[in-house]
């Protein structure tokens, strides 16, 4: 289906997020959409999925003027969406997805829909079992549910937003290859990212949005460097590695052993040196996160003791280590790290030091302003943390961090933000190492791993490798280790499942 | 989009609460054959018509804006502290037990007085803290927890009364054995209103109002009332700051309770809570967090229970119609929230 986009406007507020968008997606094509973070890429994508209306402009499909009102809307016309995280309900088996969604009647005929979505799956060369239980699929899996189910409603347009996040290399090769063979029977696929690498390797054509306008259509081959130039007015560079590492231990990990429902850990011995950079790499839920929990006293070890400058700090809760200087900063901002309904002054109030019984609140407006300047939020001191976009709570979340630190615990620090933003939290992190600080992180991302760490640890499966100098590796080797292969080489056995 | 200010948008929304709220207690009252404005009259009559009536309200009010600030503090922190009810009546209880055990000692009245608020205070607040107990260690949802033990508190009520603190001779639903004026906190002349309970409201209210405002404390309940999780890698521990809110809506609702003793019954009765800690609920509810509207909201439903008391005689209606307004205006109010904020959704999408 041909979808043309004519003179789209849309207003927040005062933000213009959509500024006069004309774009024509022939059928049968993979369309790009690159774009930095706040570019309107996701605006211009909900409303053509109906999740909002324009306030000005027409969708056209086929040639036809639609109206698209609600998702459901768009599904009617043909038009599926399929969001960052997925919308699926874990507990449930994949036939049961499919049903629930559907306008069947009130008691839906399973075979049917079983012979309908085996035959799908055949089509495009799908292998979702459909008894499994949905939360036992991998990220891609559901992935390949979501698309399925799309194109079981009937869609011919299917929108990803930013699918590439969270998910491995195999997994991503995978779906790229689905989305090729969708295109080839003539599904129009609209593939929204901030990643140029996956751009380059997968799209037809690609729209570049910048602040809310569409400032270039580019086919293959692609010039790397100009898509960069349109996508922030200017070349963009990563910073030069530097070297911060010091010689003075801050944390000892020693024999530690974790345990929790799903995986056990065992015989983690690490020492982080003050300005030192760790990264933790693997697949999600590979255990990475239950070390970094544990480092931060969120989770209780086993077995094993964890030294913070040299004061043995086994099984003492987080607050105590917050004392010694541990931060820990979650992934899950709006969940963990902010507090919704409050403002920015009320969160640098909380996080501040030196608290009496009353609030000054001239004083907090001062720390306030300077950390926003200081660390560029887009926000007002009296902002709510909610009406701050995802790259600005991010910065809000880092500008809340005491001022002396010796150990920073990090997940995904710049999960779905792009390149600007993330070279500029990078900058600010290593600052902080130059000062003294150390930081551990876990991150999807092999290339900001291999980029800003000093020495990698590698999980899979419960795993852990000793830790590898990052210079002595590189993304292919990281990317076998985290499918569990390879470690043969690093004087452990082969870990293939 | 044309920029309507919040506030006025919170004004149009809050009034057409009220006039919802009044628009179905009217029908319901000219279904059950009741002349709506007549009744309307007659509420105000019985609140306001003379100065005598006015301090009736005046001393429904005091127990009530000291159980809505106590219950601000809960709700700040995220907790529906249900048990308010069984704390005001451990108030009373510790109090009552407190004032016996003066009678016919040589303690000097006042300091029997001020020594018996204090005990009915502390009641109050041990009574919370077992809701609290149960909610942050037994993993018991405060509802239920508070709910349980509001049925506690009435049946410890029932059984002092009857069993060892009965009237001389038998027991009965009339209380216990009225104490003597010395131990009544001081009255206007001719009236049942008391100047110092006046005094301890106001003073009850400004403190829940500048803990709330102005303190770190209270800045660090609204996190933890908002977002636990994130109030905790904020470094504030959260389970030290629920107990802290339980003991704190305690000690107001043990005072409400004393004052129910020293300054209203002179005894401990069954119903001695008389239902203000529900109440205060409501009022805690449609105030939304804001310790200083509780004022004017609360003396505002004191005035509908005190002006529905003369119903029964002049109208034969039952006096529960306060019940249905104030009842009624709660949930219109809640209603205009969701609406609200939906409305300016649109606006905003």
């Amino acid at each position: 289906m041909e979808v043309s986009l004519i003179g789209i406007h849309k207003y927040f507020g005062a933000v213009h997020a959509n500024e006069d968008i004309t774009l024509k997606i022939p059928s049968g094509s993979i369309q790009g959409i690159l774009g930095e973070n706040g570019a309107g890429k996701s605006t211009l994508m909900k409303v053509l999925s109906g999740f909002i209306q324009a306030d000005k402009g027409e969708i056209l499909l086929n040639g036809k003027q639609v109206v698209i009102e609600s998702p459901s809307d768009a599904i009617q016309h043909g038009i599926g969406m399929l969001h960052q995280d997925p919308l699926d309900f874990p507990p449930m088996k994949v036939i049961d997805n499919f049903i629930i969604g559907s306008r069947l009647p009130l008691f839906p005929k399973k075979s049917v829909v079983y012979r309908e979505i085996t035959q799908l799956q055949k089509q495009f060369d799908f292998d979702l079992d459909l008894e499994a239980y949905v939360e036992s699929l991998t990220v891609g899996e559901r992935q390949q549910l979501e698309i399925l189910r799309l194109l079981w409603l009937g869609a011919s347009v299917l929108i990803l937003d930013e699918p590439t996040t969270g998910i491995s290399a195999p997994q991503k090769n995978k779906l790229f290859e689905t989305l090729r063979l969708l295109a080839g029977q003539g599904k129009t696929i609209i593939f929204v990212s901030h990643k140029l690498e996956d751009v380059e390797q997968l799209c037809d054509r690609v729209a570049v949005l910048r602040q809310g306008k569409l400032v270039g259509v580019e086919v293959p081959p692609y010039n790397i460097e100009s898509l960069v130039t349109l996508m922030f007015g200017k070349l963009v560079n990563l910073a030069d590695r530097q070297d911060t590492c010091t010689e003075t231990p801050i944390l000892r990990v020693e024999d530690l052993a974790l345990e929790s429902p799903r995986l056990r850990i065992d015989h983690v011995n690490l020492e982080v040196r003050e300005g030192e950079v760790i990264g933790l790499a693997g697949m999600e839920g590979s255990g990475q996160l239950l070390f970094l929990q544990a480092c931060a006293g969120l989770v209780r070890p086993i077995h094993g003791r964890i030294l913070i400058n040299n004061k043995d700090l086994t099984g003492k809760r987080y607050h105590v280590l917050m004392k010694e200087g541990v931060t820990y900063l979650p992934a899950s901002r709006m969940e963990e790290g902010l507090v919704m309904g409050l403002t920015l002054n009320e969160h640098f109030a909380l996080a501040g030091e030196n608290q009496g019984v009353f609030i000054d609140r001239q004083a907090i407006q001062e720390v306030t302003s300077t950390r926003i300047k200081e660390f560029n939020i887009k926000g007002t001191p009296r902002s709510t943390v909610e009406s701050l976009s995802g790259g600005n709570q991010q910065r809000a979340l880092l500008a809340l961090m005491k001022n002396q630190h010796s150990l920073i615990l990090m997940e995904h620090p710049t999960r779905g933000l792009d390149i600007e933003s993330s070279i500029w939290i990078w900058s600010k992190l290593k600052n902080r190492c130059s000062s003294g600080s150390a930081i551990i992180f876990i991150s999807s991302d092999l290339e900001e791993i291999l980029h800003y760490s000093d020495r990698i640890l590698v999980f899979f499966a419960g795993k852990v490798s000793p830790p590898i100098p990052a210079e002595a590796t590189h993304v292919d080797q990281l990317g076998q280790l985290i499918g569990g292969k390879g470690w043969d080489k690093l004087g452990l056995p082969d870990l293939q499942l | 989009m044309q920029k309507l200010s919040d506030r006025g948008i919170n004004l149009l929304f809050q009034s057409g609460a009220i006039l919802l709220a009044l628009l179905f207690t009217t029908i319901v009252l000219v279904l059950s054959d009741a002349p709506p404005i007549e009744a309307y009259r007659n509420i105000l009559i019985g609140s306001f018509s003379s100065w005598k009536q006015f301090s009736d309200v005046l001393v429904a009010w005091v127990p009530l804006l000291l159980a809505t600030a106590g219950l601000l503090v809960t709700f700040t922190a995220g907790l529906w502290n249900i048990g308010i009810e069984g704390q005001i009546t451990l108030g009373a209880i510790f109090c009552t037990g407190l004032l016996r055990l003066t009678l016919g000692g040589d303690v000097p009245p006042w300091m029997a007085i001020s020594l018996s608020i204090l005990a009915g205070m502390i009641g109050g607040a041990l009574w919370a803290a077992l809701a609290g107990v149960l909610k942050t260690f037994g993993g018991v949802n405060e509802i239920f927890g508070g709910l349980g033990l509001n049925f506690v508190a009435t049946a410890l009520t029932l059984w002092l009364i009857f069993g060892p603190w009965k009237r001389p001779g038998i027991g009965s639903m009339s209380g216990t054995e009225p104490f003597p004026m010395e131990l009544w906190l001081p009255q206007i002349p001719g009236l049942r209103l008391s100047v110092w309970s006046i005094l301890i409201a106001v003073i009850g209210i400004a403190i829940i109002y500048l803990l709330l405002q102005g303190t770190y404390f209270g800045l660090k309940l609204k996190a933890v009332g908002k977002n636990m999780r994130s109030a905790y890698i904020l470094g504030i521990p959260t389970t030290r700051y629920m107990m802290s809110s339980f003991l704190i809506c305690g000690l107001f609702a043990g005072l409400a309770g004393s004052i129910q003793v020293v300054a209203v019954y002179h005894r401990l009765i069954p119903s001695i809570s008389s239902g203000y800690g529900y109440l205060g609920l409501l009022v805690a509810m449609l105030v939304n967090y804001q310790a200083l509207w509780s004022i004017p909201v609360s003396l505002f439903f004191a005035a509908l229970n005190i002006g529905s008391i003369q119903l029964p005689i002049v109208l034969k209606l039952d006096s529960a119609l306060a019940g249905v307004l104030q009842g009624s205006l709660v949930l219109f109010v809640l209603i205009m929230q969701g609406a609200r904020s939906r409305f300016t959704k649109r606006l905003l999408r």
